[in-house]
């Protein structure tokens, strides 16, 4: 799949919170239409600092992000769901003192007036569990449907490529199975999706190609059936358990 | 104790609800309590004066009362442009002031800045007024009868009803309209904000508007019902703040609850024990919310 021009190109990244302490130091990647990534890694090798880095939520010192072939290295935060560029945090990414509709509503600002409603409407028909919970504080909602929620208002502008920060933190494998359907889904519909994962082989039984980091930088790449066979990513990363899918 | 009190509660409790509002808001959504909010009170009357003044200069017979009210045109009209100049003030405070200290300062620099920029407002008010007492107007009003044996100005009415419309207005802001949907976003969560496309710059830039234009209605009705002084706002500062937190930091409708709460007991303290009394049942409340139930009326539990 890497042969289509990628949609969004991040290339030499450095990012972190302190200027002199770049915990993103130098990672590239790339992400085309229709193509599911996964970005892996150990704890601390700066995965999710990189989404939130290009979603403009950490300062960036070095490298650039381009989108739709335009440089978005410093567009505000707040710009880019409008560009197209959505992303969904890990924890707290609901506003759980809104309810389910004002959650979707307020992510229908930055559409046009006119198209808010049909928007919203369509969010409702893909989830019908948050239709049936619209007038419910998002707080009160389940660790699943909070996801589904944090999706959906992601995909409510109709955005060409979706960021994740696993979403399968804190979910049931049924749970966990459920989402990442949902994402095959939405890539079936021309999304480029970029997937931070802690859950190295559903991750990699999703996408099509994935970076491992380490430190902040790329350390193996390609497709995601190659790294899910090749042993010493497998003992390193998948901890060290051979495989369905190895020859 | 007479009924009485109902009304005299009712009016200054509407008075503190106005203000704490907005302190209220820019609490929780910039995290930090701003004392120079009373004066926000104080600059909207003084405003107001001299706008009015202005206005009845050029407009003859502009500072009569309408009908029953004391309250002429004039003031009405200059009332509308101290809204719009305090919330003026509050956006040139946070420009200038405030917003070179977020995310830099620890909260308790900008706590401090702001009672610094409390006594600065408040000295420049003195300064160019006096602090002796000014009046819109000095016209005398006689409580009539409004049933139940209660007693009540034709102003305190008018200002009741304005108060609570402006209540309504805000409470129809905060949970009707994209504006509001994101003033709440930001006090829960200003990152997830901007990743839903919210810009927070701007609406703390509206906040800071509406809290300010709140304040300076607040300070009107003071001035009307009562005079007004440099120190009217500051005077305010503790039922504000009693009356937000009684409310739940963050909640309007929790505030203006808060402050008719406020507002009854001061009057009834002051039947019962005196006006010396007056501050120490907010101080009472304030320091019984904080230790029984520190979310206050409305707060959600952090």
């Amino acid at each position: 799949m890497s042969g289509r021009t990628p949609l969004l190109i991040v290339d030499k990244l450095v990012a972190g919170y302190e200027p002199d302490l770049p915990i993103v130091n130098g990672a590239s990647i790339n992400v085309a239409a229709s193509e599911i990534i996964a970005v892996l890694g150990p704890n601390g090798a700066g995965k999710s600092t990189l989404i939130k880095a290009i979603a403009g939520l950490v300062p960036i010192s070095g490298g650039s992000v381009t989108f739709a072939g335009h440089d978005v290295t410093l567009t505000p935060a707040h710009r880019l769901i409008g560009a197209g560029l959505a992303f969904t945090p890990q924890t707290e990414n609901v506003f759980a003192s809104l309810s389910v509709a004002d959650n979707l509503k307020l992510a229908a600002g930055v559409l046009p007036k006119t198209h808010r409603a049909d928007r919203i409407a369509a969010a409702y028909e893909t989830f019908p569990d948050l239709a049936r919970q619209r007038g419910l504080t998002a707080g009160r909602l389940s660790g699943g449907q909070r996801q589904m929620l944090a999706i959906a208002r992601s995909l409510l502008v109709g955005p060409r490529a979706l960021m994740l920060d696993e979403p399968s933190a804190g979910l049931s494998p049924k749970l966990v199975e459920m989402i990442f359907a949902t994402l095959a889904d939405i890539r079936q519909s021309g999304v480029a999706i970029v997937l931070v994962e802690q859950n190295t082989r559903a991750a990699l039984a999703l996408a099509d190609r994935a970076y491992i980091l380490v430190q902040g930088r790329n350390r193996h790449e390609g497709p995601a059936r190659a790294l899910t066979s090749d042993p010493m990513v497998a003992a390193l990363y998948l901890g060290g358990v051979e495989t369905e899918g190895a020859p | 104790m007479t009924p009485q009190v109902l009304v005299d509660g009712l009016m200054s409790g509407a008075l503190i609800g106005l203000g704490a509002i907005g302190v209220t808001l820019t609490y929780s959504i910039l995290g930090f309590a701003n004392f120079a909010h009373g004066e926000f009170i104080s600059f909207g009357a003084y405003a107001t004066l001299l706008v009015a003044s202005g206005i009845s200069a050029l407009i003859v017979g502009s500072d009569q009362g309408i009908g029953a009210l004391s309250i002429s045109p004039a003031v009405i009209g200059a009332s509308f442009i101290a809204m719009a100049l305090t919330a003026g003030l509050a956006l040139a405070l946070d420009k200038i002031l405030f917003s070179r200290l977020r995310g830099k300062s620890a909260a308790i620099s900008i706590v401090m800045a702001s009672f610094g920029a409390s006594m600065a407002i408040r000295a420049s008010l003195e300064f160019a007024f006096t602090s002796r007492p000014a009046y819109f107007s000095r016209d005398l009003e006689i409580a009539r009868p409004i049933g139940f044996s209660l007693r009540a100005t034709p102003d305190q009415i008018a200002l009741l009803a304005v108060a609570a419309a402006l209540l309504i207005g805000v409470h129809l802001l905060l949970t009707r309209t994209q504006i509001g949907r994101a003033m709440r976003a930001v006090s829960e969560n200003p990152a997830l904000a901007r990743v839903a496309g919210v810009d927070v710059d701007a609406t703390i830039r509206f906040v800071w508007a509406i809290g300010g234009a709140l304040a300076s209605a607040s300070g009107v009705m003071l001035g009307l019902l009562v005079q007004i002084r440099p120190f009217m706002g500051f005077d305010l500062l503790l039922p504000l703040f009693a009356a937000a937190i009684l409310g739940g930091i963050g909640s309007a409708p929790g505030a203006f609850a808060g402050a008719l709460i406020i507002g009854l007991g001061e009057a009834i303290t002051v039947q019962l024990a005196g006006s010396e009394w007056r501050a120490a049942f907010a101080f009472l409340v304030l320091i019984v919310v904080l230790v029984v139930r520190p979310t206050g009326l409305a707060g959600r539990p952090t």
